[in-house]
């Protein structure tokens, strides 16, 4: 089967490559035979068309019709019919989906500021010492790591030993050798939506840094210089004069890994699957489609998602106008 | 920070604290990685009874048999090659379609443009949450559910708005008058597009593929729903996770296996790092 795959692969590749030029090529011939009037106008069609109609047919249309959906009586014994806004009270009034806003609050809080901070400090600090070069690397490596392994990793770091057996888990490792009683870091309700969000802030630190990094170069040498010539500490000189240079930068940080605490599912889908009151909006919505298979309470909580996110979008399509003036 | 600039160096032991929180966090990042790639060497009885850290103790305690049976008898082999029949035409079919439609967004004017490149902005980061239930009854409708056609265009749907507007901003700085230079010789919009955008953009699509890549091959979600979990078209993560989910296996089972699932994804990243993190910049430098 495996030759199967490498077959198919390289014969996708293969259609992909030909299939696309033939495309282009073909079509732009044909179209240049009209007036070129009509040539002006068909043109950017045949190569914005094929894109456009897969963001209509993949995202926009099915958007619209789970809206749709959430308003109907759908799942067992459900009548097909019109339900108001039934699925969202039930949904909101269930205890389930109550833990979930609960802990997506949570994520939406912890997950942007740790990220700021961490990947704001070392991609300052790490510009003062002379192995900076390592400790950039240690933050950077895991982007490249999916939620998935990152899953296995911090479900191995959290492991937990009754008390007496010995504790492979590193973190209780740690704990017990400083004279605690382990933690069930993952199972514990005071600690296990943190230990989560821990294990997230590990994967995405790294792009914050980057982040970061790239914007520190942006900071006027000569204003840092002036400030220290002035008898600035190093402090006040980050404090008046880096700090608000970066704050644009700060903000689109905190923005992205808000989209991503909101959105978050794999990482709880492997370490907990929502069980011991770590549920999100993401986990929920997944039971309501596979195991309640009723399609309209899933179109209400993915509705509700998405109304989360809404504002962003909203900011970044007036920025994009901002931006390009016109557009 | 920018070159050029007089740092005055504060005093040895004054600057203790900020070796402290550096080696500290830089520790807090590679110790889980280091765990996880030295228990998939360890045997099972040994991950049982001691910690990974303890095994630098024993040397010679090192073992292949994990990798052998993960390989083997849990299919990873297989699930690894299904991973690339994923992310592989997936990843070229966003890349192109996201291509053409960047080139007649930034470079020609018509009917609909702004509409449809502020629909495309908003898109970036709808979650896809929301497309779920009506594209899962037209995959089962269309009888698409578990396979490879399938969840390459769902993909190239899901990756496109971002594909769109990395790839937009890229092109909308190229020098318009070398649009309008080869337009004068007489070129039609597909001569431009190869023999001028595709070109000049190479950087551009390059920092996209990867970025792409290495997003595809991590995902679960999508593979998840539209594979329909079976087995033999399962990609590395959601083995990964199946195994994770049958919770009868040691750690030395599940570390091998999270290992052989980064292994593709850390090289393309570490190998091409440079386009990657331009890819990244591009991403949300506007965002």
């Amino acid at each position: 089967m495996i030759g199967d795959r490498i077959v198919l692969t390289l014969a996708a590749t293969a259609v992909i490559v030909v299939a696309g030029w033939a495309y282009l090529r073909l079509g732009d011939r044909a179209l240049a035979a009209l007036p070129h009037g009509a040539y002006r106008r068909l043109a950017p069609w045949l190569f914005a068309g094929p894109a456009v109609a897969m963001v209509l047919l993949a995202l926009a249309v099915p958007a619209v019709i789970t809206v749709g959906w959430s308003l109907v009586d759908d799942g067992d014994g459900g009548s097909g019919g019109f339900a108001g806004f039934a699925n969202y009270a039930q949904t909101l009034s269930d205890e389930v989906t109550r833990v979930a806003l609960r802990n997506t609050v949570l994520w939406v809080v912890l997950l942007p500021s740790l990220a700021v901070l961490v990947g704001l400090v070392i991609a300052v600090l790490s510009e003062r010492v002379r192995y900076g070069a390592l400790i950039k690397a240690a933050l950077f490596l895991p982007i490249a790591i999916s939620a998935v392994a990152a899953g296995v990793i911090w479900s191995f770091m959290y492991d937990y030993q009754p008390p007496g057996a010995a504790q492979t888990g590193t973190l209780n490792a740690v704990v017990t050798a400083l004279g605690g009683e382990p933690v069930a870091w993952i199972v514990d309700t005071a600690t296990n939506n943190y230990a989560l969000i821990g294990a997230t802030l590990w994967t995405q630190a790294g792009f914050a840094m980057v982040i970061f990094d790239a914007a520190l170069r942006s900071v006027p040498g000569e204003l840092l210089e002036a400030a220290r010539l002035d008898g600035a500490s190093e402090w006040a000189a980050f404090r008046h004069v880096t700090l608000p240079f970066l704050m644009p930068t700060v903000v689109v940080v905190a923005t992205t890994m808000t989209v991503v605490a909101l959105k978050a599912f794999d990482i709880v889908y492997v370490m907990t699957n929502g069980n011991y009151g770590t549920d999100v909006l993401s986990t929920v919505m997944y039971r309501a489609l596979f195991t309640a298979k009723d399609n309209g309470l899933a179109g209400a909580v993915a509705t509700i998602l998405m109304l989360t996110v809404v504002p962003i979008m909203i900011a970044n399509v007036r920025q994009f106008r901002r931006e390009t003036g016109a557009a | 920070m920018a070159a050029g600039v007089v740092r005055v160096r504060a005093p040895r032991w004054r600057r203790i604290p900020v070796h402290v929180v550096v080696l500290g966090v830089a520790a807090i990042w590679a110790v889980p990685l280091v765990g996880l790639v030295v228990s998939a060497f360890r045997p099972s009885w040994a991950v049982l009874s001691s910690g990974w850290w303890e095994s630098f103790a024993l040397p010679g305690d090192y073992t292949l048999e994990n990798y052998r049976r993960v390989l083997d008898r849990d299919g990873m082999a297989l699930s690894l090659f299904n991973s690339l029949a994923v992310v592989v035409p997936a990843t070229l079919l966003t890349v192109a379609a996201g291509a053409a439609a960047a080139y007649a967004l930034a470079g020609m004017r018509f009917r609909l443009r702004s509409a449809v490149l502020l629909t495309i902005v908003a898109l970036i980061i709808v979650p896809i949450q929301i497309t779920l239930v009506p594209l899962l009854r037209a995959f089962s409708a269309l009888d698409l559910t578990g396979s490879f056609l399938g969840i390459w265009l769902v993909h190239l749907g899901f990756g496109l708005p971002f594909a769109i507007y990395l790839l937009h901003n890229f092109f909308a700085a190229i020098p318009r008058e070398l649009f309008e230079a080869a337009e004068m010789d007489g070129a039609s919009r597909g001569q431009i597009f190869f023999s001028v955008v595709l070109p000049v953009a190479r950087p551009a699509l390059a920092a996209l593929a990867i970025f792409d890549f290495v997003w595809t091959w991590n995902d679960l979600l999508v593979a998840l729903i539209f594979l329909g979990g079976f087995r033999d078209v399962a990609p590395m993560t959601v083995a990964v996770s199946q195994l994770v989910a049958s919770r009868g296996d040691g750690w030395e089972i599940l570390t091998s296996a999270a290992v052989l699932s980064v292994l593709v994804p850390m090289a393309v990243f570490v190998a091409l790092q440079r386009h990657f993190v331009r890819g990244l910049l591009a991403g949300v430098s506007k965002g």
